[in-house]
């Protein structure tokens, strides 16, 4: 959608910068006019939240870097060092930390809220694409992460997870020697973790560059699924957007802050807390509670390369949902049937993370497998079957119509007045 | 309506402006105390700073004429048992005319004139002197030629200002703590 009203600059420096580099009105046209749909709930917000923690955890992980040791020797007592004598260094290592884990928890909800109101369909399926090339970048980027403080935790998650590769047939071992820069996780391993690391989040930055530039090209999905037909539809994403944004910003930041000061180490595993000893494996691995519902479909199959196909599979699987999705109408709100479906595949997501806590014993691997199946079976059985045959509820004619039942434009009289004024 | 309308009219300020200054006087100290972090680590850290407590020297071992070399926060100090010639030397100068005006007597503790303890950087741009050198027998900058006298005060070349002292003391007539 085109910006309605073009940037006119009143400062005389805007107007000079303007006809150089036309970042003026690109900020302006994208944040301050944009066209945002009027019905957009707080779920909405979570892209903003997205790009507020990926911040933080930029400028936490700069100033981390300038006090740790990427040396298998030293790596470990550098975050003691951290966390005892650099200035607020407890608290910039408890703010990355945990700011990973609320990067995910934000991210999780954003890909919920797209699967729930049909964001990925057309014409928002390279959107969609973009955000599933996100969240694989961040789940690398956190994996290398986790192995920087080189406790028990961080060196079996390496090997654990670099180990995965030789499951791939003919080269699966040259493949994780390759990774390892050795023949186990060492020195070498470490430090090209650190060197990624760094480098991975301003990939993300650049992916997130083109992600709300494809948003800004197809425009926003909305809680109806339809479409914008007219200005009524819509209201500039500043002021509307923005406070809304900065609101759940605010809120969001609360349950950060929450963690932060109060439970710090409540997401992570005390393990990590013990030097890595490469003769010692821990009795029970887990990786973080972001990664335990992937965790628990790699274990759920008995067989090793078909348990990593699956884990892969499981990621893959997302990038075709725009066309899994047989469906014609966008948003669960006028989808009953699917919108069961949906729900209970959030409660089998969170189901697999619990599972990924438990040991691979009994029961937990029963359900895990029967939760991995209903997983596999959403996208590939339900969706492209329930968008044929689901009988759909009528959709509202405009956005206006369905947020204030009228469809009157912007500034009209209203309906008979009730009790008093605001 | 718009809530960036401006009024024109000299009114009175409104609630909602009030309101506005309030919400972003109060955004303002959260971002600064959010980011203050963020700047303040860069400070020296606990240990750095527990590396850099006093340090006690013995002054026994060193003969007279003798110059030693310790270091205090990572910082040379030359400890210069001077001999009666260079404390003379040091004593009968025209303060007035020094560039940098300092009488050796403060540079010195009362009592300990054959003590000079000075840090071992020149003022110009930083590198060490050498000891023992230059025409008042003083120090030497090699670097650019910054000359100093047996009070460690600049006298020829590029240097402002005279050999910077340390905070010390003498624990006992044998023994001084620096820092």
């Amino acid at each position: 959608m085109s910006a309605h009203a073009t940037y006119q600059p009143r400062n005389a420096f805007m107007r000079w910068l303007e006809r150089r580099l036309p970042i003026g009105g690109l900020v302006y046209s994208s944040f301050v006019v944009y066209p945002t749909p009027r019905n957009l709930n707080y779920w909405w917000t979570f892209g903003g939240i997205l790009t507020f923690m990926l911040a933080v955890q930029i400028l936490t992980g700069i100033v981390l870097a300038m006090h740790y040791m990427p040396h298998v020797d030293y790596a470990f007592d550098s975050v003691e060092h951290i966390m005892r004598d650099v200035n607020y260094g407890w608290l910039l290592r408890y703010a990355h930390a945990n700011g990973a884990s609320m990067f995910f928890l934000a991210a999780y909800i954003h890909v919920f809220r797209g699967m729930y109101y049909g964001s990925y369909k057309e014409p928002r399926e390279v959107l969609w694409i973009l955000g599933v090339i996100i969240l694989i970048l961040m789940i690398m980027t956190g994996f290398m992460g986790y192995v920087l403080p080189w406790g028990q935790m961080s060196f079996w998650a390496a090997t654990v997870i670099t180990n995965l590769f030789s499951a791939i047939p003919v080269v699966g071992e040259a493949i994780v020697t390759w990774l390892w820069g050795g023949y186990a996780v060492g020195e070498p391993t470490l430090n090209r973790f650190y060197a990624l690391h760094y480098l991975l989040p301003f990939v993300i930055v650049g992916v997130v560059g083109l992600h709300i530039w494809a948003l800004h090209v197809a425009g926003q999905n909305n809680p109806d699924g339809i479409e914008p037909q007219s200005e009524h539809d819509t209201v500039a994403f500043t002021p509307y957007a923005t406070i809304k944004d900065s609101f759940l910003i605010i809120v969001f930041c609360l349950l950060f802050a929450w963690f932060v000061f109060y439970i710090p180490n409540f997401l992570g595993h005390p393990d990590n807390y013990i030097p890595a000893n490469r003769s010692v494996t821990p009795a029970h691995i887990v990786p973080e509670w972001y990664y335990l519902p992937f965790y628990a479909i790699l274990r759920a199959i008995p067989n090793k390369l078909l348990g990593v196909i699956a884990l892969a599979a499981s990621l893959v699987v997302l990038f075709f949902l725009p066309w899994l999705d047989t469906s014609r109408v966008r948003s669960a709100r006028y989808r009953p049937v699917y919108r069961q479906f949906f729900w209970a595949f959030v409660v089998v997501c969170i189901g697999l993370g619990w599972l990924g806590s438990k040991p691979p014993e009994g029961n937990y691997v029963l359900f895990a497998r029967i939760f991995t199946v209903y997983y596999f079976a959403y996208f590939l059985i339900i969706l492209p079957v329930l968008g044929r045959v689901e009988r759909t509820k009528p959709l509202p004619t405009s956005i206006a119509q369905a947020v204030l039942g009228t469809g009157l434009p912007i500034g009209a009289p209203a309906p008979p007045p009730s009790a008093h004024k605001a | 309506m718009t809530m960036m309308s401006a009024t024109e009219s000299a009114t009175e300020p409104t609630r909602r402006d009030f309101l506005f200054i309030a919400t972003g006087a109060a955004a303002a100290v959260g971002v600064i105390g959010a980011l203050w972090p963020l700047v303040a680590q860069m400070n020296p850290d606990a240990s750095t700073i527990a590396a850099g407590a006093p340090i006690e020297v013995d002054l026994s071992p060193i003969a007279e004429g003798q110059v030693i070399k310790v270091f205090w926060r990572s910082k040379p100090i030359f400890i210069n048992h001077r001999t009666k010639k260079q404390i003379t030397d040091a004593q009968d100068v025209d303060v007035a005319k020094l560039r940098d005006p300092q009488p050796d007597s403060a540079r010195i503790k009362a009592g300990h004139e054959q003590w000079q303890v000075l840090i071992a950087i020149c003022t110009h741009l930083g590198c060490i002197p050498l000891a023992d050198q230059g025409p008042y027998d003083g120090y030497f900058c090699p670097c650019h030629g910054s000359v100093y006298d047996t009070s460690g005060r600049i006298r020829q070349g590029p240097a402002p200002l005279n050999l910077a002292l340390p905070p010390y003391e003498f624990v006992s007539d044998t023994k001084i703590r620096i820092g």
